[in-house]
């Protein structure tokens, strides 16, 4: 016991006076809430746009001054024809132009229908995409409120998307996408590295002679980081309650386990890539192209799962950070309890598991 | 019972095209207490005999104990009883003096008090650095330190792989007596080395080259095997010379030495035929002294066979 | 006929934050002259060296290497000096042919030139079948030796070696002095610095550098009189013990 317990405090030596490495480290989370809340959203804010407005009515208006006055939107010219819509767009000042039909409060009133024609610039895809989304969520909104007291004779679809997120805020997708990206970074790569440097330094050498048990070493070297994982989670979860306004649905403790339990899934693959490395390069390089990458692609957080092709939603299901990634959205996104999880949570421990083995049957107790 | 007994010992290792012989049936006793020094240059197979030795490879042929103990049923065993500093520096480099040595010593399931007296000598002289990151000492103070880092769980037989290489001379030397003191210390000592000068250090040596074992003995017993008259000769124009003694049938073999060339002249030759010889290359101031043969002679000579 | 000096320093230093490395040397080398730079670890050789092939500015005195001024003439130095030490020399990824004609052409040499002088070469080290050979695949004492070859292979008029014998056999070692003798010979200067005292003994002039200063520069012999010592070990061991700095 003392020998471990003297290694575990050698590995936080190592850690605290690396201090640019222990910087990165902690404040990456940090970083990355700040750069995808407020920077790298796929949110759109303030977008131009314009109107046609062929009935000039007071429910043409409203709608109008409703979408000016969403963050989304800022109404930027209102247009007499057609020909003007082009023009406007091959200048590149309006996102999107709002086109009412004559007569639009008149069939509102009437027919209980009326039609509005969204055209959006579609050069930039995405943005036109969420632009007419946010602006039919919008008018959708404001005929609710309209026809409030009347019984409605069709039901309004808003998109499956938007259910648990009805503001559309980019938070609620990435807040679990960063804490899944954090924990492979530090756990696993950090792990892999640091068994290796000790290879590439030749101290291993002398540990290998030593009485010192491998299971051991492995703990050892694990401790200090998943002890570094969990403060990253708790500043992941604070920045998000306080600064992005993503509430905690679910439970906190759950959802904290559940944090662990990828961390340990994390550190049994660091732990395998520095077993079947020899130098920091490698190690990190695997970590990167074996971890990060299909955390960043897979896992659903950047890039929808349901969408991609047959091989790579196959493909998908290996990756660890896939199951926490819907681990968390379920539990504090959708605050959901953990019978809705339990398969996930199985899934992921048995990763864990098989990795762990995995990565001790390959420790060599030998060089080469 | 020998401390150290090898019986031929072989490492291969696999490149892409063929199959090398690190260490070829290599076979040699240590007495316990005795420094035992395996000379050779880069390349003859002197770490990969010392990693089989510590359990750290396994080996492709023959057999070996360390103090009685089987290198490969008995690894746990061994990994008790020896101490080894590997050819690099290999002490973390962010831990000071004191922590390196404290944690080494809880590794090995001890403490730095249980065996100071031990380390005394070595570690008084870096005590006054032990707040110092290791990773900040000179070379000579890195030295000393892994030098106690192997020693502070008394091992029974110590393996020191190239402790002096790319260390200048005067380290050389002091690592060398500290070397000696341990040896009172009854503690049995390998060490490897390319410096053929120190072989005259070791109480017995075993000269190594390209995985076999050229010859094995007390530095005085292989030097008297070394039948040949060997005489040096000096002139004023030093390279001139070597490429006429070079190109001289009674010269067996010639290379410089030092600030002389070595000569060893064939059974029929004698050094007055070598005085007539050069005297007709018209070379100055020769001067011609018979000599003693050294360790690195001897080496060239094995070399050759 | 006393030969030109073609390195000539007078009082060069370096300093470094509150620590001088070099110490105000002053030293000349003859053209054709193979000259020991010896010190120990943190004496300051690597320094002195470092600034002698105008890697590193001089924070004062003079010094010129084949004419050209160390502040100034940078790129002058060079290209009339070959450069090699025991950690790089070659890329061992490459054939032997493939590193020769990368030298040559970062040199700007012809292709004839290249040619020419890689037929030469290959026969002189008596590797002509291991042209195209992998560096990699050679033995350690075959690419010292072509690592020098290579390092004068554009005809340098100084060639610099740090500590280029490390770890290999005698025999090896040897050869390896000989085709310094015959780069001598063709009047290349050689400035070699060595943990091998007997090499020491293998050079026209020695200087020993003690605590960044030059404590001695002399023959071997002469210097052996001086320290009143048998060997060139001696004398470094009486010198060196002076030293007051640990290195660094």
């Amino acid at each position: 016991m003392k020998q471990f317990i003297s290694f575990v405090k050698k590995e936080f030596y190592h850690i605290l006076r690396d201090r640019r490495t222990l910087f990165i480290l902690l404040g990456m989370p940090i970083v990355q809430i700040i750069i995808f809340g407020f920077a790298l959203t796929n949110e759109v804010k303030n977008a131009k746009f314009a109107i046609l407005d062929q009935s000039g009515d007071i429910a043409t208006r409203q709608i109008t001054d409703e979408l000016d006055a969403s963050r989304y939107f800022d109404l930027a010219s209102s247009l007499k024809n057609y020909e003007e819509i082009e023009h406007l767009f091959r200048q590149g000042k309006v996102k999107l132009v709002v086109v009412f039909p004559p007569s639009f409060n008149s069939d509102l009133q009437h027919f209980n229908s009326a039609q509005i024609q969204l055209v959006a610039d579609a050069s930039d895809p995405n943005t036109a995409t969420t632009l007419t989304g946010y602006a039919t969520t919008i008018i959708k909104d404001y005929q609710l409120r309209l026809l409030h007291d009347k019984k409605l004779p069709y039901t309004i679809n808003t998109t499956a998307r938007m259910l648990y997120n009805s503001q559309l805020k980019g938070a609620y997708s990435f807040v679990p996408g960063v804490m899944a990206m954090v924990l492979m970074l530090v756990c696993t790569m950090m792990t892999a590295i640091t068994i290796v440097r000790e290879k590439e330094t030749g101290t291993m050498e002398i540990m290998l002679v030593s009485p010192i048990q491998p299971l051991k070493i492995i703990i050892a070297k694990a401790v200090p980081y998943l002890l570094l994982s969990i403060i990253n989670i708790a500043s992941i979860l604070l920045l998000s309650v306080f600064v992005l306004d993503v509430p905690i649905k679910g439970n906190l403790l759950l959802l904290i386990s559940e944090g662990i339990l990828f961390t340990l899934t994390c550190l049994s693959f660091g732990l395998l890539i520095s077993s079947v490395t020899e130098s920091q390069q490698t190690a990190m390089f695997i970590s990167l192209v074996g971890m990060f990458l299909p955390t960043v692609m897979l896992s659903g957080f950047m890039f929808p799962i349901e969408n991609m092709p047959l091989p790579l939603r196959i493909i998908s299901r290996a990756v660890p950070a896939k199951w926490f990634y819907d681990i968390v959205k379920s539990v504090m996104i959708k605050g959901l309890s953990f019978q809705y999880v339990a398969k996930e949570t199985i899934i992921l421990a048995g990763m864990t598991v098989f990795l762990l083995a995995l990565s001790i049957k390959k420790f060599k107790t030998r060089l080469a | 019972m020998s401390a150290v007994s090898v019986n031929k010992l072989t490492k291969l290792y696999h490149t892409k095209k063929e199959r090398v012989k690190a260490v070829e049936e290599v076979s040699f006793e240590v007495s316990k207490g005795e420094l035992f020094g395996i000379i050779g240059p880069d390349g003859a197979g002197k770490t990969s005999l010392f990693r089989m030795l510590t359990t750290l490879l396994l080996p492709d042929g023959g057999s070996a104990t360390v103090d009685g103990s089987d290198i490969v049923k008995d690894v746990k065993a061994i990994r008790k009883k020896v101490g080894y500093m590997p050819g690099r520096f290999s002490l973390y480099q962010d831990l000071t003096v004191q922590e390196n040595l404290d944690f080494f010593a809880t590794i090995f399931n001890t403490t730095v008090i249980e065996n100071y007296d031990l380390i005394k000598d070595i570690y008084v002289q870096i005590e006054p650095f032990k707040t110092r990151r290791a990773g900040k000492l000179s070379g000579g103070m890195k030295q000393k330190l892994a030098l106690c880092c192997a020693l502070i769980h008394r091992p029974v037989v110590l393996f020191l792989d190239e402790p002096t290489t790319g260390v200048d001379a005067v380290s050389r030397k002091e690592f060398w007596d500290m070397l000696k003191r341990l040896k009172d210390q009854a503690i049995t000592i390998l060490v490897s080395t390319p410096y053929m000068d120190e072989a005259a250090l070791c109480d017995r040596v075993a000269l190594m080259q390209t995985g076999r074992i050229l010859s094995t003995g007390t530095p005085t017993s292989i030097i008297s095997s070394f039948a040949s008259n060997l005489f040096t000769v000096k002139a004023e124009k030093m390279y001139p010379l070597l490429c006429d003694l070079e190109a001289w049938d009674g010269a067996r073999d010639s290379y410089s030495f030092g600030e002389f060339h070595h000569v060893i002249l064939n059974a029929q030759y004698d050094v007055g035929q070598l005085r007539t010889y050069l005297d007709s290359k018209a070379h100055s101031n020769v001067e011609i002294h018979t000599t003693q043969p050294n360790i690195e002679d001897c080496f060239m000579q094995l070399m050759q066979n | 006929m006393e030969a030109e000096n073609i390195i000539t320093t007078e009082e060069l230093t370096k300093r470094f934050a509150g620590f001088t490395a070099v110490d105000a040397i002053s030293f000349n080398v003859k053209k054709g002259e193979i000259f020991g730079f010896l010190g120990a670890n943190g004496a300051g050789k690597t320094t002195a060296m470092r600034m002698l092939c105008g890697l590193s500015k001089p924070t004062s005195g003079k010094a010129t290497i084949a004419g050209a001024d160390v502040y100034k003439q940078t790129e002058q130095i060079k290209k009339s000096i070959g450069y090699m030490s025991q950690k790089f020399s070659l890329y061992e990824d490459l054939t032997v042919k493939e590193n020769i004609r990368f030298y040559g052409g970062i040199y700007g040499k012809t292709n004839a030139f290249i040619k020419e002088k890689t037929a030469f070469l290959l026969h002189q080290l008596n590797i002509e079948n291991e042209a195209d050979k992998l560096v990699a695949s050679l033995p350690l004492g075959w690419k010292q030796k072509l690592a020098f070859s290579v390092a004068i292979f554009h005809e340098p008029q100084i060639v610099f070696l740090d500590e280029p014998t490390g770890g290999v056999d005698p025999v090896t070692r040897r050869e390896f002095w000989n085709l310094i003798y015959q780069a001598s010979e063709r009047g290349i200067t050689i400035f070699v610095t060595t943990h091998y005292m007997d090499e020491a003994e293998y050079c026209n002039r020695v200087s020993i550098m003690v605590d960044g200063k030059i404590e001695a520069l002399d023959t071997p012999r002469g210097l052996k009189e001086t320290y009143n010592a048998t060997t060139m070990d001696d004398v470094f061991l009486q010198l060196a013990r002076k030293a007051t700095r640990a290195d660094v």
